[in-house]
């Protein structure tokens, strides 16, 4: 789950180097669309479950939409938070980072009022043993979905044509304006595919969790950072080993010390590793610019 | 943008150190000044004057971290956290929580240290990181404080905090929950601050700071030591957090772990940025533009809208809560026609159109 945010927060930061904090709204908001687009198509909390190939389609469907809508809605913050600010100051787009945050979160909370809401669960949930461990089907879908995306990033990365325009923006944005690559559709680019993520991820939490709220976006933006930074930033392998890692780690400890230091645990493991390995597990170490 | 100084004659010199204004920027000073000096006699609305006063804890927090971001140029994302050590210290001691009743004034000295202590507790480990990175272990420390006090509720009271806490008494003047001794007590606070910044900045440490900001790298080699220099920030930041909490710890009598949470790094962190960088005079009008924004307006603006919806009887009217989207709003417009801030200098302004020639035109239309 964290790794899902997580790679859409390492695309923008790799390639803008701009921390999104906009990011975990935007994957709340995921979810949000979701419970809307599935209403609007007569599946409502209480509902039957949907099994077969019936309840797949419908979920690719509303997996599809949320994710095209995300992508627009991310674009959209790009051309109108960011691109003016993209020679600004560094701490600029930041503020207006969190600006967006604040906008998206008061947007949420007036559509779906200040409470959780649920999220409806049509699709039927087998169990699943493998030597006595039960594993529902769910935690699988989370698990596969968030692999299976990360392969296909790593593929449109490293072997489209965009995905070229976007390593080589991330290098020298001038360098790759001179060589004819068209920086700014590049990183709408990359805006679009970050923030399809996080609708993706907004449809899986819901189906996850079951529940969600206008505020849920924010802890989980800033853990999916923490996971982002703790691959190394920039770096999707990265950011999936940095995602697995936290939610392990928030795992046990809930399970062998308490749940309530599960966020003080994660973070002081951020804190140590960052201060010992500053550029993340998997992050290159890249010498000081003079 | 041209503007010459030392030709001018007809020049007040102002005292402790701020240099010389033109007569009708010393007559602005002296309108504002008393503007607050004589604020609670002109409003008397208690709700008002609590409000200005609740701004004093914020914009001694915003000058605080003014130091470790504006002028070291730290990124400092946890700065929440310095402010809840200082509350905690205070409320620790002098509270029904343990049944210790120690003096307020000397404990607002003392929570300053406690909280510049932690401060290069922090700081010594994590100064080596750069920008993005620090500015993560920042926010890590800012989230693990309020858990730790959330969660060592034995100490602490836990979720609901420590209540009762003492209120201070100034020669057998009991403060009291009237809100304008803590008015007076914030704005003399806020006056040491300012003559104390202005010297600060413009020495040795000050400019020290400046040039890590500007060129880590030259800046050691002119012999300004990064560490100390780094450091002193973190911890003369801290103490400024601390000071904040003691007396916003005092006025409500009451603190929670969930008061100081990331939103409020924040949002000191945009009324710096709002009101320019480094600037003392920026840092000043930022705080009080956004404390006054959060506290009064936009609570009043919600009022109206409930007060629209009830009125209309219409209860999508009534319970729209537009306090963050007007907040995030006002973010996003402000960085956007102005990225340098409401107020910035001269050198900033050259240094941000200079630096990038193709942006400077579309920057002169908006200044």
């Amino acid at each position: 789950m964290y790794a899902l945010i997580a790679l859409g927060y390492t695309m923008v930061y790799g390639i803008v180097e701009l921390i999104n904090f906009a990011h975990g709204d935007v994957y709340t908001l995921g979810t949000f669309l979701c419970i809307a687009i599935l209403a609007a198509i007569g599946v409502a909390e209480g509902g039957h479950v949907i099994g077969g190939w019936q309840g797949a389609l419908i979920a690719l469907l509303v997996i599809a939409l949320a994710a095209l809508l995300c992508g627009v809605i991310g674009v959209l913050i790009e051309r109108l938070a960011y691109r003016r600010l993209r020679n600004a100051p560094r701490l600029a787009p930041l503020i207006t980072a969190i600006g967006v945050s604040f906008l998206l979160q008061g947007i949420m909370r007036n559509w779906k009022g200040p409470s959780e809401i649920s999220f409806p669960q049509f699709l039927p949930n087998p169990t699943f043993a493998f030597n006595g461990v039960h594993v529902d089907a769910r935690e699988l879908l989370v698990v596969a979905v968030s692999v299976a995306m990360m392969i296909v990033l790593q593929l449109f990365i490293y072997n489209t044509k965009i995905g070229k325009a976007m390593r080589a923006t991330a290098q020298d944005r001038d360098a790759a304006a001179l060589m004819g690559i068209n920086v700014n559709s590049t990183i709408a680019w990359t805006f679009f595919i970050g923030s399809a993520l996080a609708g993706v991820a907004g449809f899986i939490s819901g189906m996850y969790f079951g529940t969600t709220m206008f505020t849920n976006g924010y802890q989980a933006g800033l853990k999916a950072f923490t996971a982002a930074v703790l691959g190394g930033i920039g770096n999707i392998a990265g950011a999936m080993l940095g995602g697995f890692l936290i939610g392990i780690v928030e795992a046990f400890t809930s399970g062998y010390i308490s749940d309530q230091w599960t966020n003080v645990v994660v973070f002081s493991i951020l804190v140590l590793i960052l201060v010992f390995r500053p550029a993340g597990l998997l992050g290159e170490q890249l010498p000081e610019k003079v | 943008m041209e503007r010459s100084h030392s030709f001018d004659r007809r020049r007040v010199r102002l005292p402790l150190g701020f240099g010389d204004v033109s007569p009708l920027q010393a007559a602005g000073l002296v309108a504002v000044i008393a503007l607050f000096a004589f604020f609670p006699l002109i409003d008397r609305n208690a709700g008002h004057i609590s409000a200005v006063a609740d701004a004093g804890y914020f914009l001694l927090l915003v000058f605080g971290l003014n130091i470790v971001v504006g002028f070291a140029g730290l990124l400092d994302l946890g700065y929440a956290a310095f402010f809840a050590i200082g509350a905690y210290t205070y409320a620790m001691v002098a509270s029904t929580q343990f049944n210790l009743h120690f003096n307020f004034w000397p404990m607002l000295f003392m929570s300053a240290c406690v909280a510049a202590l932690f401060g290069l507790i922090l700081g010594a480990p994590t100064l080596r990181l750069r920008g993005d990175y620090l500015a993560i272990v920042t926010l890590g420390f800012g989230e693990i404080v309020p858990q730790v006090f959330l969660n060592l509720d034995k100490y602490t009271g836990g979720p609901n905090g420590i209540s009762n806490v003492d209120q201070p008494v100034f020669f057998g003047y009991h403060f009291g929950f009237n809100p304008i001794p803590y008015y007076y007590l914030y704005v003399v606070v806020i006056l040491i601050a300012i003559v104390l910044l202005n010297n600060l900045k413009r020495s040795r440490l000050g400019r020290a700071w400046m040039a890590i900001r500007e060129d880590e790298l030259a800046a050691t080699h002119m012999g300004v030591n990064p560490v100390t220099t780094k450091l002193l920030a973190f911890a003369m930041g801290a103490s400024f957090a601390g000071l904040a909490g003691c007396i916003y710890a005092a006025k409500l009598t009451l603190i929670s772990p969930d008061e100081f949470n990331f939103s409020v790094s924040v949002t000191i962190l945009s009324a710096i940025v709002l009101g320019g960088m480094g600037s003392l005079l920026g840092a000043f009008i930022g705080g009080l533009l956004l404390a006054l924004l959060n506290f009064m307006v936009l609570p009043q603006i919600t009022n109206w809208t409930h007060a629209l919806g009830a009125a209309l009887h219409n209860d999508a009217i009534q319970n729209a809560d537009l306090h963050y989207i007007i907040y995030g709003l006002i973010l996003v417009l402000v960085m956007l026609f102005r990225p340098e801030g409401l107020i910035s200098n001269a050198s900033r302004r050259a240094e941000l159109h200079h630096a990038q020639p193709a942006e400077s035109a579309a920057a002169a239309g908006t200044e």
